[in-house]
């Protein structure tokens, strides 16, 4: 349902210009969860903005259901890292919910059942008349994700955005995705640069190499669902897993062996 | 804490007494004649005395007409034009050049100009004041909209919000802090040119009023009118801030007296 093929982006011209991206494909298929794995600084973000059409590519495209995306699609969704950013500490929650209903064609009606479903399936009911900047990290988050869902896209693009919340929440909040899947029955893509999650989370992970960033290798994940962090983190199936994508990404850090290469320094690494 | 805020009360309260009972005494002293500068003593009651006439009052509300209706006009032309500038490169490459050339032009330049074309009109000390009131506000909405959160617009778009909805849903507010600074600074200008019209074109007014008293030798009245400005000024200051503070309460700045 959704494919890249071949994308690469420039940032700038000329001797100062940054290859984010070379060359990245893979597909996302209907109702799939696939994780995007690598290191900070490959392009993850880059290439979720040239997926959601906020931004060109400069080589390659991006086809949603056959159709090239230009500008950001109706069926997409996008939840940022930073929700201290993305969303408006002016507005309510309720209103920041409200953002992507109010120019859809919608009765007030089902606005309201739509802000209120949401908010209920991420737990935040009680907090609707809330400003964000008076909740945690991790209930922001949720927010951000109850307005991504009550825009009802089909598939729900994520950028890291576990990556500035504690590991207890970040744990929760990974379930708390995995059940509003079920529930919504949505395709997710989603990255991330911890290894763990990624296995944890999805039905495939697709691993990028340091820039100039191509796809090193895309890994099934056929771990049974539903998951658990517990039973499912202690399945030598998911140990392998980890253990693979681990190697793949470790393989691609400059010269490990020169490293290793140097006699007895003193100095523990 | 509540020491603290005792202690605060007191420097303020005191600071006020110290600066009165300095003027009563430097005036008493005669370190400068009763004649040119009237004890604080006689400047309030003489105060006091005009507040009985109606005539006070309607000067008072003629200066306060000036400064709202130029800071009106600023604000209603400096906002809008603020954010187009601000949002398009291309708009504010555009006027650029006009915008460096009008703005250093003191206002009190203006006044000669308008004495000669609008006269001694309400449409005169309006427009010094609004000339006055428009730059700073026009020059913090640029700001304001410049500095609006990438990540925010980005959210917006991707979420299929219209360039004109992200206007006022994302630019605008986010951009409020920095207009609230502009009309603080251009609330004090609007004041100020408002005053200057009436004291220099004769625009009827609390600066009016202080040109007669000079012109007919009666210092009573010429401070006990200033005095009346700058209580004016300080209810203005009053009301504004609690205004922005309301508007503000989502800001940082302002969230530990909310929260
Ligand atoms: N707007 C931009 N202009 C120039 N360079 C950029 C821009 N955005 C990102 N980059 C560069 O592109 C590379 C990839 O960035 P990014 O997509 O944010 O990586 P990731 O999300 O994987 O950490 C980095 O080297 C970054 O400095
Ligand atoms: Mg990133």
């Amino acid at each position: 349902m959704l494919e890249t093929k071949g994308i690469a982006k420039i940032y700038g011209t000329g001797p100062k210009a940054t290859h984010a991206l070379e060359d990245v494909s893979f597909t996302v298929t209907d109702g799939e969860f696939v994780c995007v794995v690598g290191p900070s600084g490959c392009g993850k973000t880059t290439l979720l903005k040239c997926i959601a059409g906020l931004m060109r590519p400069t080589r390659g495209e991006v086809l949603l259901r056959g159709k090239r995306v230009v500008e950001p699609p109706e069926e997409l969704a996008l939840v940022f890292q930073d929700y201290s950013r993305s969303l408006m500490p002016w507005s309510t929650v309720r209103n920041n919910v409200l953002l992507p209903l109010r120019h859809k064609r919608l009765s007030t009606a089902e606005r309201k059942a739509l802000v209120a479903e949401s908010l209920g399936s991420v737990g935040l009911t009680r907090f609707i008349d809330h400003y964000p900047w008076q909740l945690s990290g991790g209930m922001q988050q949720r927010v951000a994700i109850a307005r991504a869902l009550a825009y009802q896209p089909a598939i729900l693009l994520m950028d890291e955005p576990f990556a500035s919340v504690d590991a207890q929440t970040r744990g929760d909040l990974e379930d708390l995705v995995l059940r509003v899947r079920e529930q919504y029955g949505i395709t997710i893509l989603f990255v991330t640069h911890d290894i763990d999650e990624s296995v944890y989370l999805a039905d495939r992970v697709v691993v990028l190499t340091h820039s100039p960033t191509t796809v090193k290798e895309i890994v099934g994940v056929s771990l049974p669902r539903p998951r658990d962090q517990i039973a499912t983190k202690e399945l030598a199936d998911f140990i392998n897993l980890r253990g693979h994508v681990y190697r793949l990404i470790r393989r691609e850090l400059t010269p490990v062996t020169s490293v290793d290469a140097v006699p007895n320094s003193g100095t523990p690494v | 804490m509540r020491l603290r805020r005792i202690t605060d009360v007191l420097i303020f309260v005191l600071s006020i007494v110290a600066a009165l009972a300095f003027w009563e005494a430097i005036s008493r002293t005669g370190v400068i004649s009763e004649k040119d500068l009237p004890a604080m003593s006689t400047t309030f009651s003489e105060l006091w005395d005009l507040m009985q006439t109606g005539t006070f009052w309607h000067a008072l509300l003629q200066t306060a007409r000036g400064w709202a209706l130029g800071l009106g006009v600023a604000a209603a032309l400096a906002i809008p034009i603020g954010i187009v500038l601000g949002s398009s490169d291309f708009a504010a490459r555009a006027f650029r050049v006009p915008i460096e050339f009008l703005r250093p032009i003191p206002s009190a330049a203006l006044i000669p100009v308008l004495f000669l074309t609008l006269g001694t009109t309400l449409q005169s000390e309006i427009f010094l004041a609004a000339f006055g009131a428009f730059w700073p506000l026009l020059i913090q909405t640029i700001y304001g909209v410049r500095d609006v959160d990438p990540v925010a617009l980005d959210t917006a778009r991707s979420f299929g919000v219209s360039t004109f909805e992200g206007l006022y849903r994302i630019k605008l507010p986010s951009a409020v802090p920095y207009i609230a600074t502009g009309m603080r600074i251009s609330s004090g200008v609007a004041l100020i040119l408002a005053f200057t019209a009436e004291l220099f074109m004769g625009n009827p007014g609390l600066g009016q009023k202080v040109n007669v008293a000079q012109a007919f030798g009666l210092e009573n009245q010429l401070y006990a009118y200033a005095l009346a400005t700058g209580f004016l000024g300080l209810a203005i200051h009053v009301v504004s801030t609690a205004a922005e503070r309301r508007a503000l309460r989502w800001h940082p700045s302002q969230r530990a007296v909310t929260a």
